[in-house]
């Protein structure tokens, strides 16, 4: 099988290179008194002098057509998904074009204040996605205020917070359970809202156990937010149990859905306990993830916990939709208005051209694609999985490490992504930190990518690892077809040299620029 | 002026790993691994960390003759060694000779190299080590030679070349062979904080070390006034006593109300201090790699001290990476009382983070 | 499924089949072993039917969004929060490029393109501010000035923030969720500082409650009303007096007349992207900026993922890179950063090629446009019988009608009815009497717009 190199793949690796233009950065790129904008002129307006600007801002003075072709260089020195990403946890998936023009099109000239009258569409839109949702998951209501996974833990967090407080125990319970393989966002946000966060070691079979999880639950236990399966594709078969004790306890169960793509259709959060759940709209839905946002981490719950979701909820009355905003239960906000509406469309697009049998259809073969790769990584060399002792078949992604090619080469596994660079093969999901397995790499093939894509991303890596024994400084001076070459980043971690802004970074390397 | 690294390597670093033994810091072992053929690794491993030196930066090298450094660094001044004992003594003297002339030391070896070259170091210049020993549970290692040819150079061209303070272990090779384990602590030494230039994680806390940090000072302003707390060796450890007005770094120390009242005590000095009627609590850290809680490096806090205390009042404070790394994911005491250490073990919370526990099994 | 999906490669039948031989199986089942029987959900699920069809989808679309009212359609004087800007057709551009939209995390090499614009997006928001050190963006401006909020909180110490009295309802209740409530060890109590009837804060009001407990002034300029605060760098060196930081939130687009933070001594500025090129799209095109002087001291303590210039290996190449500059010394902290997560990082870019365009001039044009814009509006009303604008404050972008007798829920349907969506109904919020509302006036309205805009509200009144 390892010789299966496609035609198509043989073409990849003579032909690829990314655009290198040299471009300055846009600061440098200035002309006096060039334009790119202009308006109608006005006055200036009497302004008491402490609130009068002075020096007018060093920005860059360049023409419309310069400011275009500077942002469409840097954008032609992006991979993005224009070669192959199996970025694992994100569940690279297509994000359809028609949802960008819809969005465009129908949404880009609404305000969010407007009277739910004028916002009928947007309104049903959302009120129809709910459904769609609570139906996936069990839940009895949906939010889309949360901007990202991450907010969508802090909803929870937040959500938990008021929960006890109207039962008058959130001075009791200021603990939240989570575990190791759980994504950091959720003991980032239980600490940020103010609870003390216990986090859960793996034990035999790659989980922790129920006795671990006994150990720490009690009168002061607030919440469980917990993922699963993880992110190395091993799936708790206790969490029932886990749910049942921790409810009885007296905690909330919060369910973090990041690694939904291969269980949709298969399991509901509600049916296994859970009080709440989380879906990333710009991850298992479809909408693009833009580099890091806008996204949408859609919270939903069970019905004793409706009372305290972010305001405003959409509200159905027959024919007609409406936003409630006279909730006093409420958390109030996590942030303004309600919530990244471009994204919720663009996932609903993506939900309806699905539909039930497609996300079945994706999640089978999210899981499929998935343990193709295991069998075809488990024949590189120097290539490991994670608990190799646990032998069942692995869900959506799974946990690798080229630990052996480090030892054996002194190539690490950051070289090896580097490297892949130059064959267009987009960096490498490795872990969250702290690492639990050295030299880490998860990838995630999800629906989307077909087997040629999959065996071009396999065959670059066992062509790099072969580098990697026969020539490793090729590996680990890489990338060499890229836009730019390695960072050497020593600077950019000193407080001396570092600089986020061009005017620190003129002011740090003063001697030098002038010396140039 | 070009940076200068300090290279020794200890040639026969590794020998007693083929050899099936458990180190190789004994001369009849090291005869024997001649004499059976053994390969000697380490000037391999020493080259490949050089290599990685040249492709990065410039700079000098100061090294011993032949296989104590100069066959793996052509173009390195060489320091002459007046006469060569195939002891540690080799190694310490060649350290001696670096004092005040380099900007790092990088040796190649494996524990035994790494307490050598600490104990001879008396200028307290930074120190790396090339992994080329059997045992490497010294934080002082990079993961791999290249690794400890590519931290030393980003050291080296750095502005501030920022350092931190790692723990040189050491088992009792005697005791070792012996089929009984026992870990000390043997030095604590600067070495150069490893930077990643990979993106971080997209998201969570992903600063451990502010974490860490931010744990001991959550710790300290929880410290209750009127009781005495036992505080157990260790770079972590340490660092909690600088918040207490400084202690020690490899011995055990008592404070109260906030400051440090006593100073690298022996048991019978700890059961002293605690023979008052004020309740006490014991605040440890893992030493090491291997994970031991107690009866490695802090053998003062015994069983006696335990039992005084209560086995129920230990606090642990530990890097969340210090407890990733361990293999399995579970921790040790071995107080010597068999029945104390069945109720130490089961289900403990570590401390990670300002309002973070990680909970992990003890063993024993 | 019987045929291949446009957006799945293996949904073809053969080429699944393909993988399962791979793996010596006939089925998918077998696959799903670790879930334990009890925990699949066997029944089937109740959905809308597959729309697999683009032209069948689109239309939906089509259809269902007919139902909305959009700004095209009206013409909308709604801002708090949201503001109609005109976008430059260049930003939809750069905002859509299929690269950026679907990079995730990549690698400075890999993505090296994406990185640069987002340093220039900090860059020239630090030219606006007048500040060194700027984070990417964050979900919002309230998410912004909760995130600096809580810094504050822990660079001092002290667990007492002081905001206005009167401020964006909307704006606040993040800010609140931010602060804990009192039950938690680290709540953040939150103090309101009076508005003078010049919609400034009160300086007496303020000396008062300014003390050592306090760990910052918030305070906004424009503020929530559009009140520009006369002596912003007075109020700033009152908090720093007390070791308290000042931060304030400025709308970056008044920043071409209006004084910078940096440069009246705030030590900390947050404020909105979305009026940098990026569409209201419902309230979606939110988010917000932090920035403050470049010392380890703030620079730790960022929740926000920074990215910052630095060199290749080869000689003369720069590249950028994130870093979140753990390895700094940290003093004595005791509590953990925020988190971070994704954010709005696709819309820094369209504010990067927004303020490319529109260089210094365009800053101080458009300031000075929407000001003159505002003024007439706003004068134009308080001529209209039973409205009135208190004309004596100066105002950026927005302003408080008061009406004598009607309510605004009803002259803004009578206006919605003519094609008009009125300010927001700010009637008993703080810093209003009886009824009233916010009106929002940009570069985007023509002088025939706020005619069309009085000509509608008298006959409302009428």
């Amino acid at each position: 099988m390892t010789a299966s190199i496609a035609h198509r793949s043989k073409a990849q690796f003579a032909g690829v290179h990314a655009a290198r233009w040299a471009e300055p950065v846009v600061m440098e790129m200035t002309y006096p008194g060039r334009r790119g904008v202009v308006f109608d002129d006005a006055p200036a307006p009497a302004l008491p002098e402490g609130a009068m600007r002075k020096a007018a801002p060093v920005l860059p003075e360049m023409t419309e057509h310069d400011a275009l072709r500077h942002y469409l260089h840097l954008s032609q020195m992006t991979l993005g998904m224009m070669g192959v990403s199996l970025f694992g946890t994100c569940t690279m998936k297509y994000n359809p074009r028609l949802g960008e023009r819809a969005a465009l099109q129908h949404l880009s000239h609404i305000h969010p204040l407007q009277h739910p009258d004028t916002l009928q569409g947007i309104l049903e839109l959302y009120a129809n996605f709910n459904d769609f949702l609570c139906e996936v998951s069990g839940m009895d209501q949906f939010v889309f205020q949360a901007g990202g996974g991450a907010d969508a833990a802090y909803t929870h967090a937040c959500v938990t917070r008021a929960y006890h407080a109207a039962r008058g125990e959130l001075a009791q319970r200021d603990q939240i359970i989570t575990t190791i393989q759980t994504h950091p966002c959720s003991p980032a946000t239980a600490n940020a809202a103010g609870f003390e966060v216990i986090t859960l070691s793996l034990e035999e079979g790659g989980y922790p156990s129920l006795e671990q999880l006994k150990s720490v639950i009690g009168p002061r236990t607030a919440a469980l937010m917990v993922n699963n399966p993880d992110d190395m594709g091993i799936y708790n078969p206790d969490i029932k149990e886990w749910v049942r004790l921790v409810h009885e306890a007296g905690g909330l169960c919060f369910y973090d859905h990041a690694n939904f793509n291969g269980v949709m259709t298969r399991l509901r959060a509600r049916e296994l306990g859970f009080d709440a759940c989380m879906y990333m709209l710009h991850k298992t839905f479809g909408a693009p993830k833009g580099g890091g946002g806008p996204a949408v981490g859609a919270y939903g719950c069970a019905e004793h916990l409706v009372p305290f979701l972010p305001s405003p909820l959409v509200v159905r009355d027959g024919e007609r939709f409406t936003l409630d905003d006279d909730r006093p239960q409420s958390i109030g906000k996590v942030r303004e208005f309600w919530g990244n509406a471009p994204q919720v469309l663009k996932a609903y697009v993506w939900a309806r051209a699905m539909g039930a049998e497609g996300l079945r259809e994706a999640a089978d073969i999210s899981v499929l694609a998935n343990n193709y790769m295991d069998l075809r990584l488990g024949q590189v060399r120097g290539v490991s999985r994670s608990n190799p002792d646990v032998t069942a078949p692995r869900m959506e992604m799974t946990r690798h490490s080229v630990d052996q090619v480090t030892q054996d080469t002194g190539c690490t596994v950051v070289d090896i992504s580097n490297r892949m660079t130059d064959f267009g093969i987009d960096a490498l999901w490795l872990s969250h930190e702290p690492w639990l397995v050295a030299e880490p790499f998860t990838p995630e093939a999800g629906e989307l990518w077909s087997r040629e894509d999959i065996d071009y991303w396999i065959d670059v890596l066992e062509h790099v690892v072969t580098e990697a024994y026969e020539t490793p400084e090729l590996v680990k001076s890489a990338p060499h077809n890229a836009p730019i070459h390695q960072l050497k980043g020593a600077d950019m971690a000193d407080p001396d040299t570092w600089a986020t802004t061009w005017r620190a970074y003129r002011r740090k390397h003063a001697d030098r620029l002038a010396a140039e | 002026m070009m940076p200068v690294i300090g290279l020794v390597v200890n040639p026969y670093a590794g020998i007693g790993g083929p050899l099936a033994r458990k180190g190789s810091d004994e001369r009849h072992l090291i005869a024997q691994a001649l004499h059976t053929g053994a390969i000697l690794s380490s000037a391999q491993r020493a080259r490949r960390a050089v290599d990685a030196i040249r492709t990065a930066t410039a700079t000098h090298i100061l090294t011993g003759p032949g296989a104590f450094g100069a066959d793996m660094a052509p173009g390195a001044d060489i320091v002459t060694l007046t006469e060569i004992t195939h002891t540690a003594r080799d190694t310490a003297t060649l350290v001696s000779s670096f004092q005040g002339r380099v900007d790092l030391i990088l040796f190649c070896g494996g524990d035994g190299t790494a307490r050598d070259v600490a104990a001879a170091n008396c200028c307290d210049v930074p120190i790396l080590g090339i992994p080329a020993g059997v045992k490497m549970h010294s934080a002082v290692f990079a993961r791999s030679p290249e690794r400890a040819g590519q931290a030393a150079a980003a050291f080296l061209d750095s502005a501030v070349r920022p350092v931190e303070r790692v723990e040189i272990l050491d088992l009792d090779e005697a005791a070792r062979r012996n089929g009984r384990l026992s870990a000390e602590l043997f030095a604590v030494a600067r070495s150069p904080v490893a930077r990643g230039v990979r993106q971080k994680p997209k998201a969570g806390g992903g600063d451990l070390l502010a974490e860490t940090d931010a744990a001991l000072g959550d710790y300290v302003r929880r410290m209750e006034t009127g009781q005495n707390y036992v505080l157990g060796p260790g770079t972590t450890m340490s660092a909690l006593k600088d918040r207490l007005g400084g202690g020690t770094l490899l011995g055990v120390d008592l404070a109260r109300d906030r400051r440090i009242i006593a100073r690298d005590l022996t048991e019978d000095q700890l059961l002293t201090h605690l023979a008052t009627p004020a309740s006490a609590r014991i605040v440890l850290t893992v030493v090491g790699g291997q994970g031991f809680l107690l009866g490695r490096g802090n053998q003062q806090i015994s069983a006696r001290v335990i039992e005084r205390v209560g086995p129920d009042r230990i606090d642990v404070i530990c890097a969340a990476d210090k407890l990733a790394a361990l293999s399995p994911q579970e921790l040790t005491v071995d107080t010597g009382d068999v029945a104390l250490d069945a109720r130490l073990s089961g289900y403990r919370q570590v401390t990670t983070g300002p309002g973070r526990r990680q909970v992990v099994r003890v063993v024993f | 499924m019987t045929r291949a999906h446009p957006w799945m490669a293996t949904s073809a039948p053969s080429a699944k089949q393909e993988m399962l031989s791979a793996l010596g199986l006939s089925t998918v089942d077998s696959l799903f072993s670790q879930i334990p029987d009890d925990h699949l959900y066997g029944k089937p699920f109740d959905l809308p039917p597959q729309l697999a069809s683009e032209v069948v989808l689109s239309r939906h679309l089509d259809d269902l969004m007919r139902r909305n009212v959009t700004c095209r359609d009206s013409l909308c004087f709604l801002g708090a929060g949201a503001w109609p800007h005109y976008v430059p057709a260049i930003c939809d551009e750069v905002a859509n490029r299929y690269e950026w939209q679907t990079s995730v995390f990549g690698s400075p090499t890999s993505d090296h393109g994406r990185n640069q614009a987002w340093f220039e997006f900090c860059s020239q928001i630090g030219a606006l501010v007048e500040m060194d050190f700027v984070g990417l963006p964050v979900y919002s401006w309230g998410c912004a000035a909760g995130h600096a909020v809580r810094m504050a909180s822990r660079m001092t110490g002290r667990r007492r923030v002081l905001i206005p009295a009167v401020m964006d309802p909307e704006r606040l209740s993040v800010l609140r969720n931010y602060c804990e409530p009192r039950e938690m060890a680290r709540h953040i109590e939150i103090v309101e500082v009076a508005v003078g009837p010049d919609g400034c804060i009160d300086r007496a009001d303020l000396a008062a409650k300014l003390d050592h407990t306090v760990a910052a002034l918030y305070f906004e300029t424009p503020g929530y009303h559009g009140v520009i605060e006369g002596d912003p760098g007075a109020l700033c060196a009152m908090a720093r007096k007390v070791g308290a930081e000042a931060i304030t939130g400025v709308d970056p687009l008044s920043l071409g007349l209006l004084e910078a933070p940096g440069a009246y001594g705030a030590t900390i500025a947050v404020g909105p992207t979305q009026p940098l090129g990026v569409h209201m799209n419902a309230g979606g095109g939110v988010g917000g900026f932090i920035a403050s002087p470049d010392t380890v001291r703030y620079a730790t303590e960022y929740n926000t993922l920074n990215i910052s210039i630095g060199e290749t290996v080869q000689a003369g190449e720069y590249g950028f890179g994130l870093t979140l500059f753990h390895q700094s010394s940290y003093g004595s902290r005791e509590e953990g950063k925020d988190w971070t997560g994704n954010s709005v990082y696709l819309w820094a870019l369209a504010n990067a090629a927004y303020m490319s365009a529109m260089g210094p001039e365009g800053f101080a044009e458009i300031g000075r446009l929407i000001m003159a814009r505002c003024r007439h509006a706003a004068e134009a009303i308080d001529g209209i019988k039973g409205c009135s604008v208190d004309l004596s404050r100066p105002v950026f972008k927005e302003f408080v009608v008061h009406f004598e007798t009607a309510r605004v829920a009803e002259v803004n349907a009578g206006l919605r009815a003519k094609g008009i969506f009125g300010g927001k109904d700010v009637s008993k919020e703080p810093g209003t009497d009886g009824q009233a509302a916010l009106f929002c006036v940009t570069e985007a309205h023509t002088e025939g717009d706020i005619a069309t805009l009085v000509t509608a509200l008298k006959e409302v009144l009428a």
